[in-house]
């Protein structure tokens, strides 16, 4: 039998089943896939913070979702094209964000009285016609996999277990991804246990011969390859792009780097990376707790290394005292937050972007510091090298904004060459810098950066004392002074805005210069506001975007540009932080466009938002 | 009876070229403790010791917490990081950790080391940091005006506690010894001598040494420790820990009990072989533990100088040791190779 193989220009999968399903597992495979295969792409895991919720049930699903395209994307997609669904939690989970018409691959072995139940389906959704408007591919994962590993030695559960690999071989087949990545992939893993290394490869054919050869599936699809800029390209998620970003950062500013943190969600996988990487001459240190963590990360900065602590939202609070020792001591310090659904412990696993005034002000006293957010999950890597540089650079405590979205989102990254980085190295001080020669005024500052000498230990002639004491302008004897004390709240506050001289100026995104609406976003929202401008302009709309990387201080000519246009529309996943923000510093009438469900935006729903605000005008 | 493994605390910090004076420490900051504070003595003593080390001033850097002690590196002229409450375990673990050329000291009080940075404090000794912790005990807060520590004694009465403190003190050594500490020592602020016998064996140790200092706070807590300065009584309360000597005071000598612990008896009463001698270099630190436990509870015996001191990896030198190892198996870290590793693929 001929199939008939039918082109697309992009597609969306999501892979969904219970947390032990193995679905992050699959989707990181199919991913690997289709990078290599040379389509565009974009993923979006969701997953619950238990590691095993109760089997089957609706707080246990996990989920991966895939998009891949003939052309450039700017998200992990609206809505599903094809649902892979390994039990009915996993259907009924997801069925609310299934397009009519879409394919539902669903694992009919699971649809068992019992698990029908277990999520309040009376009768099972795959035998009445509650699915007619959905083209449902019923197909006995479980079953065919036991039987495709009859000729293993494997019990009857850790053949089971082999399902995911099924439908990874199912999926290839549907979608002509190449095969080898994945069976080098296997072989790799079970490197240790072949026999499961063998087993999982043969699941893996025996979905993919099931394509091939059923008749449930008559169609299979074919996606070009996108026409990206020329370069070596690999898949990268956020959080490994950061590590990698400050790796380069040490190396780029010929400091050894020390990373202090304790393990938290979503940003543990960044010390794991950094972990891995000593032959750097990284030092990872698992601290005690939060506090420790930063602690030590400032330690080492007064020893002249590029101290880092990586956390999330709880850890930033903890941290906050340490923070503002690194704002008053004026020492390099980088301060990794991967932002997670809040307040408190909120949810873990779920993104957001409700940090921003906490990165601002949440210290006591005036402590300004600089915050730089990046936009895409590959971005994370110029952004940790860019807070490397502002730190190094201003001696300063430098918030790092990322989110739960681009931590474990990934995309396909050209991967840039060392020598194109920038050099962001500094100068120790050597010798004293008074004006007799002989004496060294640690907090005498740099008249262009205002940014003091940074002397380490070991260095004679140098020795001098420094804390969370307010200190004496010049001298950094301690100081209760009125005058002083106003004059370096003020040094200390300047030293910061002047930053805005030396980043980018905020771009503007206006093809025809005529536009009359503004959409502006930070951070992670980058992806889904630019999908809906293109939708809007697609459609024949006007629509200026700009995207602020720089949260802290702002490019010096972000008034300017908010000024210029009729309308500003200001979509976050917080209550309205950055538009607080501009609000009170530029006069201008934001329009806020929040919504705080742990999820990234969809670009059909701020296509709407924008099409309304323009239809406002 | 246990040999001295450690002598090698000071091997990678870099030794002066010239000879340095009790001077040469002090810096040209105003000391503000009040008139009569143990803390006045204490900084003589580091002051007019740390010369005889022969390091390198700039090698030496003395960071501390918040409390009346923490005001300590500001006059002394070395590196100094005068920090935030509790935490100054934590900022030195990433110095010393990173930097195995400085001899790191943390200066700090039982408040800033025993309750809100108690946490810190046991990891660091459990890590084996290369650190020497000075932990000041004056067994009150002095700095926030005359709140009881947590090594006041029960029923303390204090601003905050005017029926007294219901709080269960700790007692530094046991809480050391417990926490894995591979250097703990107890010496008194009007002892000079013993003192600096005690920051020497401290310095020299490689890891971290934590040295309880009972100070005097002479302004909310006066006499804490009158008994241990009382010529009339100090002799018999004194227990000497020196290693490889009986443990004696002028009249009571410590010996093995008949329930298999320790106790502490007339030395009179006993023969000479019956006295337990010290031997600080033990593995096993339960008879460290047990000699902690013999000022419990009312101060009549006190052990002074070196509970125990044994060798095992710092905290730096194993860190380094994984960078090395890293290095050696898969040679230094090349930035290209990192960004290009695992799959690829080009285009154009």
């Amino acid at each position: 039998m001929t199939k008939q193989v039918q082109q697309l220009d992009r597609v969306i999968i999501r892979f969904a089943g219970d947390s032990g399903d193995g679905m992050q597992l699959t989707g990181d495979r199919f991913t690997s896939g289709t990078a290599e295969f040379g389509n565009d792409l974009s993923t979006l895991p969701n997953f619950p913070a238990e590691i095993r919720a109760p089997a089957g049930t609706l707080p246990g699903v996990s989920s991966f979702q895939l998009h891949f395209a003939d052309h450039d994307i700017l998200t992990p997609g609206d809505a599903p094209n094809v649902l892979v669904a390994m039990n009915p939690a996993a259907l009924k989970a997801n069925l609310g964000d299934l397009p009519r018409g879409a394919d539902i691959i669903a694992n009919t072995d699971e649809f068992t009285k019992r698990n029908l139940q277990k999520v309040g389906y009376a009768v099972s959704p795959l035998e009445d016609d509650s699915l007619s408007e959905w083209r449902v591919h019923p197909v006995p994962l479980t079953s065919l996999t036991v039987r495709a590993l009859e000729g293993f030695d494997l019990s009857k559960k850790d053949a089971e277990r082999s399902k995911n690999m099924f439908a990874l071989g199912l999926l290839s087949w549907l979608y002509h991804r190449p095969t080898e990545t994945t069976i080098k992939f296997l072989e790799n893993k079970f490197a240790k246990r072949p026999d499961i290394a063998k087993a999982n490869i043969a699941a893996f054919q025996a979905g993919w011969n099931y394509g091939e050869t059923t008749e449930s599936f008559s169609v299979s699809y074919e996606v070009k390859p996108a026409k990206l800029p020329p370069g070596v390209y690999r898949n990268i998620s956020g959080n490994q792009a950061l590590a990698f970003g400050l790796i380069a950062a040490s190396v780029q500013s010929r400091l050894p780097l020390f990373l202090g943190s304790y393990p938290i969600t979503p940003a543990s996988d960044i010390l794991h990376e950094l972990s891995k990487h000593k032959r750097f001459g990284i030092r990872t240190f698992q601290a005690e707790d939060e506090i420790a963590g930063v602690g030590a990360a400032l330690g080492a900065a007064f020893g002249g290394a590029l101290g880092v602590t990586t956390t999330s939202g709880p850890g930033v609070a903890l941290k906050a005292e340490t923070v503002g020792l690194a704002v008053t001591t004026e020492l390099p310090l980088i301060v990794v937050d991967v932002q997670r659904a809040g307040p408190s412990t909120g949810m873990p696993t779920k993104t957001e972007q409700t940090d921003l005034l906490m990165a601002m002000y949440g210290r006591n006293g005036e402590s300004p510091l600089p915050i730089v957010a990046p936009s895409t999950p590959s971005d994370c890597f110029d952004a940790a090298v860019e807070a490397a540089r502002l730190a190094v650079k201003y001696r300063t405590p430098v918030m790092l904004l990322s989110d739960g979205y681009l931590a474990n989102g990934s995309e396909p990254w050209k991967v840039p060459s060392a020598a194109e980085l920038p050099d962001i190295s500094t100068e120790f001080a050597t010798a004293p810098n008074g004006e007799d020669g002989s004496t060294f005024l640690p907090f005498k500052r740099d008249t262009e950066t205002l940014a003091r000498p940074w002397a380490i230990p070991g260095t004679a002639g140098l020795e001098h004392r420094i804390g969370g004491i307010e200190k004496a302008d010049g001298t950094g004897n301690i100081s209760y002074d009125p005058g002083n004390h106003d004059k370096m709240v003020r040094l200390r506050q300047a030293k910061i805005d002047g930053i805005a001289q030396d980043i980018p100026p905020l771009e503007v995104d206006d093809p025809d210069g005529d536009a009359r609406v503004l959409v502006i976003g930070w951070g992670s929202t980058y992806g889904p506001i630019a999908a809906a401008v293109r939708r809007i302009r697609k459609s024949g709309g006007k629509v200026a975007q700009a995207h602020l990387r720089h949260l802290n201080p702002l490019p010096a000519n972000t008034g300017e540009v908010l000024r210029a246009y009729d309308k500003v529309l200001l979509p976050e996943i917080n209550l309205g932080q950055l538009a607080l923000l501009l609000r009170a510093r530029f006069l201008v009438d934001i329009i806020s466009y929040n919504r705080v469900r742990g999820l990234p935006f969809k670009a059909e729903e701020l296509a709407g938002v924008i099409q309304d605000v323009i239809d406002s005008e | 009876m246990s040999e001295i493994q450690n002598g090698r605390g000071l091997s990678l910090v870099p030794k002066s070229d010239v000879k340095l004076g009790m001077k040469d420490f002090k810096s040209d900051q105003e000391v503000r403790w009040c008139p009569g504070c143990g803390d006045y003595a204490i900084l003589a003593a580091v002051q007019s010791f740390v010369p005889e080390l022969g390091l390198k001033r700039e090698n030496m850097v003395f960071v501390s917490g918040i409390g009346c002690s923490s005001r300590f590196p500001y006059y002394m002229n070395t590196y100094g990081f005068h920090s935030i409450h509790g935490r100054a375990p934590a900022i030195a673990t990433g110095l010393a950790s990173s930097r195995p050329d400085l001899s790191v000291w943390v200066i700090t009080g039982d408040g800033d080391a025993l309750s809100i940075g108690g946490n810190h404090l046991i990891h660091a000794l459990r890590r084996n940091v290369n650190l020497n912790i000075l932990l000041f005990n004056n067994r009150i807060y002095g700095l926030t005006k005359g709140q009881y520590s947590p090594t006041s004694e029960v029923g303390k009465i204090t601003k905050s506690t005017p029926m007294g403190s219901l709080d269960k003190p700790f007692n530094p050594i046991s809480l050391a010894i417990g926490a894995e500490a591979s250097f703990v020592a107890r010496t008194i602020d009007s002892d000079r001598k013993h003192l600096q016998s005690v920051l020497r064996e401290a310095a020299e140790h490689r890891g971290t040494s934590l040295v309880e200092i009972y100070q005097n706070c002479n302004i909310f807590n006066d006499g804490a420790f009158d008994q241990l300065k009382d010529p009339e009584q100090r002799d018999d309360i004194t227990l000497r820990l020196e290693h490889g000597q009986p443990i004696v005071s002028a009249t009571k000598a410590v010996r093995r009990s008949a329930d298999g612990g320790i106790e502490v008896v007339s030395r009179a009463e006993i023969a000479e072989s019956e006295i337990l001698v010290h031997d600080a270099h033990r593995p096993d630190p339960s008879l460290a533990f047990a000699l902690s436990r013999l000022d419990e509870p009312a101060f009549e015996h006190v052990p002074i100088g070196v509970f125990r001191s044994v060798d095992r990896p710092s905290y730096d030198e194993l860190m380094s040791a994984q960078l090395e190892e890293a290095a050696a198996q898969r040679g230094p870290g090349d930035l290209d190779d990192l960004l290009l590793a695992g799959d690829t693929w080009r285009i154009g």
